[in-house]
């Protein structure tokens, strides 16, 4: 006889996506046919792996002992103070192995792609910390790496470049469009159709053809996972708020996910506003985009009125793409999660305030998180609770903040 | 009966397969686009293509993308690409056109109004990249009320338990793409090819068109024999890209010469000339 759900999970949020890959109207799998095997294999494969105690069992002893698992709770007692307002409490999923929450989804699929006997791995970048993430996974299991990054982002982001090449993998530069992100991805998914006998294609966010975007979010949900048995020792009770930054959103969902059915907790998910909403040049999806199809799955995009990509734009080159995972774009129609944008500038001031109230220089993405909490706190009571992903450390963007300050390294 | 299918059982009876050129609408503008596309029917173009310009064609190489990218330059919008097809149809009421592209231009055009205004311009058919079978029925009930073919693509990783789905409902015709890999980069070896082409004659009456990697007028007559036509579209393109001048127009000539090409790659799959 099947066993028929609890009603609690008929009503979950966190059910999704249907077999199709959907999140409401969005998601899917629009890629050519070319890759349409390979996707539907990726599939399979991930759904074996996902039930094989083996597979747990072995990524759980890997994010453990590699990555450095559990990331630590920390509470910022005087950032806190200087807010004067909710209690704000950091995820520091910077300490983990290569200095960002990139570590934790990397490993995952490194793993599948094993199990799947692919013999090579190629990878998009944005603020390299995701190709750093990958070279290393693949320096450890002795596979070879193609990274792919925007011309724009080799330059901006040249110690992960280096990092990368220092860990033995490939970083190819991409010229087309502005460089940055969404064309490093294009590159990517045409070196995947070029060569679909031996590669695995490890995506660095909840984007891309169904399931990738379920698949990235279970292996980042140990983030949020973690954090509620942690918040639940430290105050005895979940947070009031959880905020994330948004480049693709795969660090903000794997806070959100396990907290998707607690409806006390507030989840708020931060753009880039860069220059400023109303200038054009950011890169907030669901703040100023629609509706799309871009890299295999429908979801908000930065777009023209013709349908034509826009190229986004953020001091942070992890945050600077104009799509957004499908699953957010769903809880952004439905209003689960609230989004906002944080610009360029916020995200400097914030940056500072960490490094020089915590002692903890964060990257430029998490920075944007930041940049709204230091709003949001100062507006609640003393015994609310903040609790924001810090996802990345800010050692890659030292030399972009030296500029902006007008310092010379 | 349809234009394409009129077109291949014309072609049936003359015993020869097709040759299907690609131009990309507006590369690098609107006038020397619509010039090449007008004289292609008289320069032995049995149908034609005519890519829909994207910022993001994730399944093109350099070429192509380049064309994209000169064509958005020029301002085209894709109201301007259903403009050529209508202008074409005032002079050429038999030659099939299919519109080629990526779906969020579409998408952002509103999907049923592009299929009524796409069948009034007089297209006969679309080729939508990135909207495999998985995915086709956002398409499929306005294209089948417009009268328009959904042509769907098979590539070498379509396995043959995949096929009959792929195919399953499909018209107009078969598009083979003949490698793993994007356009413009290589070509499939005759072998590939003759291994290839009878696995989809099974599960399908309809014709069968080869492209990704037809260059020259042998591999055109090659692809035609081994399928029904034969699809060229970077070779055109790169002679486009090495006629312009320093503004990116066209030099005096160029739309002749790259009627000169179609004249050349169709004499190879009309078994004339040096490549029969
Ligand atoms: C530290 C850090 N945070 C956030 C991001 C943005 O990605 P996502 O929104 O998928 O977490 C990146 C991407 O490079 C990153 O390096």
């Amino acid at each position: 006889m099947n066993q028929s759900l609890p009603p609690a999970a008929l009503n979950s949020l966190r059910s999704g996506p249907t077999d199709r890959g959907r999140f409401g109207a969005y998601g899917g799998r629009f890629v050519a046919e070319t890759l349409m095997p390979l996707v539907l294999a990726v599939e399979q494969a991930y759904a074996e792996a996902k039930v094989d105690p083996e597979f747990q069992a072995d990524l759980k002893s890997h994010l453990t002992h590699y990555v450095g698992r559990p990331s630590p709770l920390w509470f910022a007692k005087r950032l806190t103070e200087r807010l004067g307002g909710a209690k704000v409490y950091f995820k520091r999923d910077e300490l983990n192995h290569t200095g960002s929450h990139k570590a934790n989804n990397c490993m995952g699929q490194i793993l599948l792609a094993r199990r799947m006997g692919k013999t090579r791995i190629i990878a998009e970048t944005g603020a390299g910390q995701h190709g750093v993430a990958t070279a290393t996974m693949c320096a450890l299991f002795g596979l070879p790496c193609t990274v792919y990054m925007g011309a724009t982002d080799v330059e901006r982001q040249a110690p992960n470049v280096f990092r990368m090449k220092l860990l033995g993998a490939e970083v190819k530069a991409v010229t087309s469009g502005a460089g940055t992100l969404k064309d490093a991805m294009n590159e990517a998914m045409r070196d995947w159709v070029a060569n679909v006998e031996d590669t695995f294609y490890i995506i660095g966010t909840v984007a891309g053809p169904h399931p990738y975007p379920m698949m990235v979010r279970d292996f980042q949900s140990v983030i949020g996972e973690e954090a509620k048995v942690q918040m639940r020792e430290a105050e005895g009770r979940l947070p009031d708020v959880c905020v994330a930054c948004i480049g693709g959103g795969s660090n903000a969902m794997g806070l959100f996910h396990p907290f998707l059915d607690d409806s006390s907790v507030r989840l708020i998910g931060v753009e880039a506003g860069g220059h400023g909403i109303e200038t054009g040049q950011h890169a907030a999806s669901l703040t100023g985009g629609r509706p799309g199809v871009l890299h295999g799955n429908r979801t908000y995009l930065l777009q023209d009125d013709d349908g034509q990509i826009i190229e986004a734009h953020s001091i942070s080159a992890g945050l600077d793409y104009p799509g957004i995972g499908p699953e957010h774009s769903w809880l952004h129609d439905i209003g689960r999660v609230e989004y906002v944008s944080a610009t360029d500038n916020e995200a400097l001031a914030a940056f500072q305030l960490c490094t020089q109230t915590e002692g903890i220089i964060p990257a430029l993405e998490p920075a944007h998180a930041l940049a709204y909490v230091t709003k949001l706190a100062p507006t609640m009571d003393k015994d609310k609770i903040i609790l924001m992903n810090l996802c990345g450390r800010g050692d890659k963007d030292i030399a972009t903040v030296a500029a902006h300050l007008g310092m010379k390294l | 009966m349809s234009r394409i299918s009129a077109r291949f059982a014309k072609l049936r009876a003359e015993g020869r397969g097709a040759l299907i050129p690609f131009v990309e609408a507006w590369d690098p503008d609107g006038p020397t686009s619509m010039a090449l596309l007008r004289g292609m029917p008289a320069a032995g173009a049995d149908l034609i293509e005519i890519g829909i310009p994207f910022t993001d064609p994730m399944a093109d190489g350099p070429i192509i993308q380049a064309a994209a990218r000169r064509a958005l330059l020029a301002g085209v919008k894709l109201r301007f690409v259903l403009d050529m097809v209508r202008a074409f149809r005032l002079e050429d009421a038999d030659t099939p056109i299919i519109l080629m592209g990526y779906l969020n231009p579409i998408l952002s055009y509103g999907v049923q109004k592009f299929c009524e205004d796409s069948a009034k311009a007089g297209v006969d058919g679309f080729i939508i990249v990135d909207l495999p079978t998985e995915e086709a029925d956002l398409m499929l009930p306005h294209t089948n009320a417009n009268g328009l073919d959904f042509i769907r693509l098979i590539a070498p990783t379509t396995d043959d338990q995949r096929l009959p789905h792929v195919l399953n409902g499909s018209s107009g015709f078969v598009y083979y793409v003949s490698i793993t890999g994007i356009t413009g980069t290589r070509s499939a070896s005759s072998s590939d090819l003759a291994a290839a082409i009878p696995r989809v004659r099974k599960v399908t009456d309809l014709p069968i068109a080869i492209g990704f990697g037809v260059r020259t007028p042998a591999q055109a007559a090659e692809a035609s024999r081994v399928a029904d036509a034969a699809v060229v579209a970077s070779a055109l393109i790169e002679t486009m890209a090495g006629n312009l001048d320093a503004d990116g127009k066209a030099k005096p000539g160029t739309v002749e010469k790259i009627l000169a090409q179609v004249r050349a790659l169709a004499d190879g799959v009309r078994g004339k000339g040096a490549a029969a």
